[in-house]
């Protein structure tokens, strides 16, 4: 392997790490917010439980979407200097935007939130919490923006003299059609991972017949929300298909494993044969869903691997402009699969448990609790499906992988570090889902009233 | 004054910043073995940067995101060049994040005890790092004509960068302690009072030496007056700490390193990155910069965002400005 390889390792496993953390913290932070919301609505006991619970659970998870959050910061420079010289007029601003709106305001107001309990005016800490989770949003938008633009590159000029795209327009760049649709799907898949962990957790205690004053309710919220946000992934979705294709036709026909031009085309729900679809043996397959799928109409044309190849090489001259096929379909199929089986079991369970039943079996309480992998696993695909399907490309059309790494620093080097980070990152997970499991499984705390003395000479609430 | 000046002038505030809020914790971090006797007083001294840390470490989020948008050429040739620094930056930087939110995770002493480990280290590292990071910025390093770094590692540890780390290493350290007296009360007020004046002596030695080699080496006349003004602000430090005056004292270490970053960033320009190399090419405010454009939408934002980052960060200082007893520490941890 050499050093590019190597630096695109890294990038895959550390970014694909840090978004195993990220979702939960998107949609728990506002989940949190919206319980500690209702608790000082209606200061019923249960909801402060509710928020003290999952606010540990998010908390520990915080905790590792920060610190992997900065490898990446870090490793455009270190691994990928010759993209960064390419890119910076443009890619860094939308960086730099992030840091300044969004990481000081939640990490600030993250801070006050774990600290000020009992320091803060009740309404005062409400405010700290909901602002540390539009600090997440706001993140996602802009780092979105920024990936949008790898994968859709607008509001630029190429300036040949100095080797590089420079920045005309920002307003374009941060209103850029793929930012405006990953953003909605990115956020709604946050949200489905968080309802699942929820529900996941809750399936667990309520199976015990723990504690159900709070995981009872708690399992249904998890589950619709689960519900809610998986039609919004898959709305969004759906649009951010039609763009695709409208923009990467590529991605499309890797995504679909379609090698000539079809119309109308069919979907492809799976196939066996070879991995990368060339042969099958066997297919299901929905009648013209591909074609609906990408253009909006059952009769659309979907144009195939082999064509596009040609029409690259037209314009891009000689090369090979065809992503690795078997990971691009598959992965396809797997983000969509899981997260269907997320909603299929978010579905029962709320159905199971309507009108105060409680299923007596195993198998209901067993698949709840094996739901929060599913949409862990559906992002982590969709971002390999996303990112694969671009290549050979790192900005599409414009900067290929290959020119993209450092020149200058050597292969051991960069080997140096993905072994380190893999290392670190494996260690550090088992870490974190031990503590996890530990404290998902000791349930709400019970609450304490403090005594009515001077708050600020009062114990630290919530202290490290 | 031209943008690009301007975007110089605001990293080396974002660098200032950091180095001034996150210096503090990172010398709170190397001190809790000395100052922290027991459980409860180590977890006293955590909880006067717990709520602040993280956000004082987004400084340096943003002085990197700021550097990648304003001048990609630096962020690309320093990132790069320094690679393996940065890794174990990164790797301290890790450890210690974690530490703070897992170490009262479970209640036992070696798991405790392994989290300090990563804290102490995860503050010593980076405040070592940082200052052999600028002491090479500042000395020039191998910069090729496609200003590619060709140093390679060993040349990042001359004796000028590594006095340089030794500096800020100290200088965090001193300010830690300061930190420490002005926000705790009781016994720990006092050891944490008493530290700060021993650690001033080799704090002057190290950063007066360091400020004086980087002038007689590049003798500017900028240079030379924020040298000085550093100098007597750490006097002033001494001073104020022998007396234990834990608010100045606090002020005119935080001074001292703002000076001192300023310093050494007036030496630096208009060069960003100079090469000590014959037929290199040295990274400077001009042929590392983005567009004119680019830095003017940049100087939109930083203008529109910064003032409201400050006051809500300087609220959350005052919200927790009460000094911390180890009777505020509850006895079981949450
Ligand atoms: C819970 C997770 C989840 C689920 C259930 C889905 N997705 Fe997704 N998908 C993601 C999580 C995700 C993601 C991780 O969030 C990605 C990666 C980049 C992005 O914006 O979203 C993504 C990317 C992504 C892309 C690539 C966009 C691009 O390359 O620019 C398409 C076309 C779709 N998705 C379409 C769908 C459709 C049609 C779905 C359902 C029927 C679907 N996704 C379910
Ligand atoms: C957090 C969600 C993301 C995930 C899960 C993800 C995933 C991946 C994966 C799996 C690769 C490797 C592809 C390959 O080697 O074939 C990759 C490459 C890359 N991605 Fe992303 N990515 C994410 C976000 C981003 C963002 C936000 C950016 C830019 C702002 C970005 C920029 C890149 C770059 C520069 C590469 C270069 C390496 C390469 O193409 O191999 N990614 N990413
Ligand atoms: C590869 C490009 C990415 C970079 C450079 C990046 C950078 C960072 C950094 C530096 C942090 C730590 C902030 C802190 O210390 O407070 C962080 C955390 C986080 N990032 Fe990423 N990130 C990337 C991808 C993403 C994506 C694609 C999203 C959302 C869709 C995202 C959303 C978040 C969130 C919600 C956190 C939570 C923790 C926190 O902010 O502190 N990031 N990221």
């Amino acid at each position: 392997m050499d050093a590019l390889d190597l630096a695109r390792w890294q990038f895959a496993i550390t970014t694909v790490y840090h978004f195993i953390f990220v979702p939960i913290t998107i949609g728990l932070s506002a989940l949190v917010a919206g319980l500690q919301t209702a608790w000082v609505r209606t200061g019923r006991p249960e909801y402060l439980r509710a928020t003290k619970f999952w606010g540990k659970l998010f908390l520990i998870n915080f905790a590792m979407g920060v610190v992997t959050g900065i490898v990446q910061e870090f490793q455009f420079g270190m691994n990928w200097s010759a993209y960064s010289r390419f890119v910076g007029d443009i890619f860094g601003a939308p960086l730099a935007i992030e840091g300044l709106l969004a990481f000081f305001l939640e990490s600030t107001f993250l801070g006050l939130w774990i600290f000020g309990w009992d320091r803060l005016p009740k309404r005062v800490h409400l405010a700290t919490i909901w602002l540390a989770s539009i600090g997440t949003m706001l993140s996602a938008y802009f780092i979105l923006a920024a990936n949008s633009w790898m994968q859709h590159p607008v509001g630029y000029t190429v300036n040949a003299e100095r080797g590089r795209a420079e920045l005309t327009d920002i307003f374009a760049v941060l209103t850029n059609s793929t930012a405006l649709v990953t953003f909605p799907h990115t956020i709604t898949a946050c949200f489905l991972t968080a309802g699942a962990l929820m529900l996941a957790v809750s399936a667990w205690h309520l199976r015990r017949d723990n504690q159900p004053e709070v995981f009872r309710p708690a399992l249904r919220l998890g589950a619709w929300v689960v519900l809610i946000a998986g039609v919004g992934v898959l709305v969004t979705g759906d649009l951010q298909a039609r763009v695709m294709t409208e923009q990467q036709p590529m991605k499309m026909a890797a995504a679909e494993a379609l090698y000539e031009t079809d119309k109308p085309a069919s979907f492809s729900v799976f196939t066996i044969g070879s991995l990368d679809g060339r042969e099958e043996l066997a297919s299901v397959r929905i009648p013209s869903l591909l074609s609906f799928m990408a253009t909006g109409s059952p009769n659309g044309e979907v144009e195939g691997i082999n064509d596009l190849q040609r029409q690259y090489e037209q314009q891009y001259g000689p090369g090979d402009y065809v992503p690795y096929v078997p990971v691009t379909y598959w992965s396809f199929r797997l983000m969509i699969g899981f997260g269907a089986l997320a909603m299929a079991v978010a579905a029962l369970a709320l159905w199971r448990t309507r009108k105060g039943r409680r299923p007596a079996g195993r198998w209901l309480w067993t698949a709840a609790v094996a739901t929060v992998a599913m949409p862990l696993l559906a992002n982590s695909f969709g971002w390999i499906f996303t990112e694969v399907g671009r290549q050979p490309w790192t900005v599409f059309g414009l900067f290929k992988t290959s020119e993209s790494v450092s020149p200058s620093v050597p292969t051991s080097t960069v080997a140096t570090s993905l072994i380190v980070f893999t290392l670190l990152y494996g260690g550090l997970a088992v870490v974190e889902l031990m503590l996890m499991l530990r404290y998902a499984r000791a349930g709400a705390p019970e609450i304490v009233t403090p005594p009515d003395d001077d708050e600020s000479e009062r114990p630290l609430a919530f202290a490290y | 004054m031209e943008l690009t000046t301007v975007w110089f002038i605001l990293i080396a505030v974002l660098w200032a910043g950091y180095f001034l809020l996150e210096g503090f914790d990172f010398g709170v971090g190397m001190l809790l073995p000395v100052l922290g006797r027991d459980e409860r007083e180590r977890r006293l001294l955590i909880n006067t940067i717990g709520p602040v840390w993280d956000g004082n470490e987004v400084w340096l989020l943003v002085a990197g995101g700021a550097t990648f948008a304003a001048f990609p050429e630096w962020y690309a040739t320093l990132f790069s060049g320094f690679y393996l620094p940065l890794l174990l930056i990164l790797v301290a930087l890790i450890v210690r994040g974690l530490a703070f939110e897992y170490r009262g995770k479970i209640d036992s002493p070696r798991w405790r005890r392994r989290w300090d480990l990563c804290i102490i280290v995860g503050s010593l590292v980076p405040a070592l790092l940082w200052g052999v990071a600028f002491g090479n910025i500042v000395r020039g390093v191998p910069i090729s004509a496609d200003h590619e770094y060709v140093g390679g590692f060993f040349n990042l540890l001359n004796p000028y960068a590594l006095l340089g780390g030794l500096t800020t290493l100290t200088l965090f350290a001193l300010h830690g302690a300061v930190f420490l007296a002005l926000k705790t009360d009781g016994d720990v007020r006092d050891r944490a009072g008493r530290l700060a004046v021993r650690l001033s002596l080799p704090a002057v030695a190290l950063a007066g030496g360091f400020l004086l080699w980087t002038q007689l080496t590049h003798d500017d006349a900028w240079g030379w007056a924020l040298s000085g003004a550093a100098a007597a602000a750490l006097a002033g430090a001494v001073v104020a700490a022998r007396f234990r005056r834990e608010g100045w004292a606090f002020l005119a270490t935080g001074a001292t390193l703002v000076l001192a970053v300023a310093a050494l960033f007036v030496t630096l320009f208009p060069d960003v990155l100079p090469t000590s190399l014959p037929g290199g090419d040295s990274l400077t405010v001009t042929n590392a910069a983005s567009t004119p454009y680019t830095l003017k939408v940049m100087t939109g934002v930083a203008v529109l965002f910064t003032p409201i980052v400050l006051a809500y960060q300087s609220w959350t200082y005052w919200v927790f400005r009460k000094r911390l007893r180890v009777e505020h520490i509850p006895v079981s941890h949450p």
